[in-house]
């Protein structure tokens, strides 16, 4: 029944797309059959042969992939400078020089100075922190809660389905953005209501998808084996059911982490974001807006900050996809 | 097929109430002070004027029964009155309505035109030029946030070029609104044709299209009278649910644009703590998205019967 709001599946077919047919989700999910990820390894080792493990053919087919490395290197690069941002911030990133206001790009100030004298580039390398902790934090957060109510939801059935389902289209008929401009306005700005917000607009779509995942994978034949060995529901759930439905979630969830960068830079761009001061994409693009068509390099670096970190998790995610199931290139 | 109708609505009902439910709690549970952006803040208050005040919007019951309240007046379309411009919300975002809506139906105009255009060719001239330059173009759209396409958009076309006005609506609609438009269009264009070169590819391999070259019909037509109307369902629905999005408000885009729509209206109020309006938008944009849905999977079972039956 739920599953014919399309809303349940994608990072398979279009990332940064939530919509998708049941057919498709049908044949993502049918795909990625019994046993080809994340359990199975191949004890081989006492025989010589090279150990062939499914997480190994994983990262190989990954690597392979020159857009997905690609992406990953950009995603490192976005990791190193939320990391290591002193070390690398070449100025202090809330250090105002009100005698040298929007500068624009020269040796001492690469990507120059905002309308308070800072330094762009080190504030845009201190932005990459909010960006990266309101995306992990935010897509950790409504990963964990999807997969808890999506198991219950798809290998319980009956009375938890209903509910738990009838919740997430609840949460489903908030476009994000408005969503989250509620939860924000309510808790007051800053890093932890935005990523409170994202959260919860983005759990429903994570459990969506692993209930219909676990429910293809629930009538399995190995799960029938060892549910008639007397496995208990616990050990059944989390050894041979989520390990085989999580695949979807995870290709998802990559994508999503982009969703919410892009998500939380808008929110901040509308300012209901993180605080004002606060060296952040959003805050920066919509300080600079104001200097449009004469100082665009004040909008134009943040811009590409954040379409540089975007990409990096969606091409991360694209790679992933194919890596995990081969089946689905191209499509 | 009207088991399945009767069905959704009951569904459409009680997502509404769980969605107004949510809304109104968070809304009223705000930490700022409806009336005291009436009043202003330096002014001395009259505690009578306070109390009146309260009394007027039901702002001295209890949580619940504000709720009942608010939604036996939502439900005769009254969403309340606001409370620094103390007109009827109704009226103000109704005057707003009409812009939005011209918006989301040229966005979507336009997104079709691009998305399944471009989505059909990379299908039929696959890892042709076209193909690939599709391909990346939409995978490297799907990047950039909207405000960044505004941006861009605006630095192109307006300053540039002098094509088309910067901003507002002053130089007429046919001209202000293609930039909107092209911003609101251009990422779902993107995702849309790659959803249409997917299932078209699917609809190609088929054995329908096989008889039908078979029987020797031109390649035109096999393309555009088989293939086209039996993969563009799934399209249909992102159209669908695109539309049902645009139709709350484009926020980003009407801000930037200066597009005096919903979307716009709701960021003002924020900014003012206007929350009978920001409330009333975003009624009016859940509403939105959750008819259109309905319709949307109305439409999709009448196209696809086993969609019923499940």
């Amino acid at each position: 029944m739920t599953d014919q709001i399309p809303v349940a599946s994608e990072g398979l077919e279009a990332p940064a797309a939530i919509e998708s047919t049941p057919a498709e989700v049908e044949g993502a999910v049918g795909a990625v059959d019994a046993g080809t990820f994340g359990g199975a390894e191949v004890q081989a080792g006492a025989l010589g042969i090279r150990q062939q493990t499914q997480f190994g053919d994983v990262r190989k087919r990954f690597l392979r992939n020159k857009i997905a490395v690609v992406g990953m290197a950009m995603v490192a690069i976005v990791l190193l400078c939320a990391l290591f941002a002193p070390l690398i911030a070449p100025h202090d990133p809330y250090k105002q020089d009100l005698a040298h206001t929007i500068e624009g790009p020269s040796t001492a100030h690469w990507f120059g100075t905002d309308e308070n004298g800072r330094d762009q580039l080190s504030r845009i390398i201190y932005g990459s922190r909010i960006a990266v902790e309101v995306g992990l934090a935010a897509i950790f957060l409504a990963t964990t809660i999807g997969i808890v109510l999506g198991s219950v939801s798809g290998y319980l059935g009956r009375g938890w389905d209903a509910v738990i389902m009838r919740t997430a289209d609840i949460f489903f008929a908030f476009p994000i953005l408005v969503g989250a401009i509620v939860i924000v306005l309510v808790l007051g700005r800053g890093v932890t209501s935005v990523v409170l917000s994202l959260a919860i607009f983005s759990w429903a779509t994570f459990g969506r998808l692993l209930r219909s995942s676990i429910l293809s994978i629930r009538e399995a034949e190995y799960v029938e084996a060892a549910r008639s060995l007397g496995a208990s529901g616990w050990r059944i759930v989390t050894r041979h059911v989520l390990p085989n439905s999580l695949a979807p979630v995870m290709v998802y969830a990559a994508v999503s982490v982009g969703t919410a960068v892009v998500a939380e830079t808008t929110l901040s761009f509308l300012g209901v974001g993180v605080k004002l001061d606060t060296p952040d994409w959003g805050n920066m693009v919509s300080a600079g807006q104001k200097y449009f068509a004469y100082k665009d390099f004040l909008w134009f670096f943040p811009s590409m900050a954040v379409v540089f970190t975007v990409l990096g998790f969606v091409f991360v995610a694209d790679g992933l996809r194919d890596a995990l199931d081969p089946k689905l290139r191209g499509s | 097929m009207g088991k399945f109708v009767v069905r959704r609505l009951l569904q459409m009902v009680l997502v509404l109430l769980g969605a107004s439910a949510i809304l109104f709690t968070a809304l009223f549970v705000l930490p700022s002070d409806p009336v005291g952006s009436l009043g202003g803040s330096d002014r001395a208050r009259d505690p009578v004027v306070i109390q009146q005040l309260q009394r007027r919007y039901y702002l001295d019951r209890p949580l619940p029964i504000q709720y009942l309240h608010y939604l036996d007046r939502t439900l005769h379309g009254d969403l309340g009155e606001s409370f620094r411009l103390q007109r009827p919300v109704n009226q103000i975002l109704g005057s707003k309505l009409m812009n939005t809506v011209r918006l989301a139906l040229a966005a979507i105009a336009l997104e079709i035109l691009m998305g399944i255009t471009a989505g059909v060719i990379s299908a039929v001239w696959r890892y042709s030029f076209w193909d690939v330059f599709a391909t990346l173009s939409t995978t490297i759209a799907v990047g950039f946030p909207t405000f960044v396409i505004g941006l861009i958009f605006q630095q192109a076309f307006a300053l540039k070029l002098h094509w088309l006005p910067l901003s507002g609506q002053t130089q007429g609609l046919w001209r202000s609104i293609w930039l909107p438009a092209l911003t609101l269009a251009s990422v779902d264009a993107a995702i849309m044709s790659r959803l249409m070169r997917g299932t078209m590819l699917e609809v190609l391999r088929a054995d329908y299209i096989r008889t039908a070259m078979a029987k020797g019909l031109s390649r035109r037509t096999v393309v555009l009278k088989h293939a086209l109307r039996n993969s563009i369902i799934p399209v249909i629905t992102y159209i669908g649910i695109g539309f049902g999005t645009l139709l709350g408000g484009a926020i980003v885009t009407e801000v930037i644009f200066n597009w005096d729509g919903v979307g716009q209206a709701l960021v003002t109020a924020i900014g003012a703590q206007d929350n009978p309006i920001v409330l009333g938008a975003v009624t009016y944009a859940v509403g939105a998205f959750v008819i259109i849905n309905l319709l949307v999977d109305i439409s999709y079972a009448y196209l696809d019967p086993r969609i019923r039956l499940s």
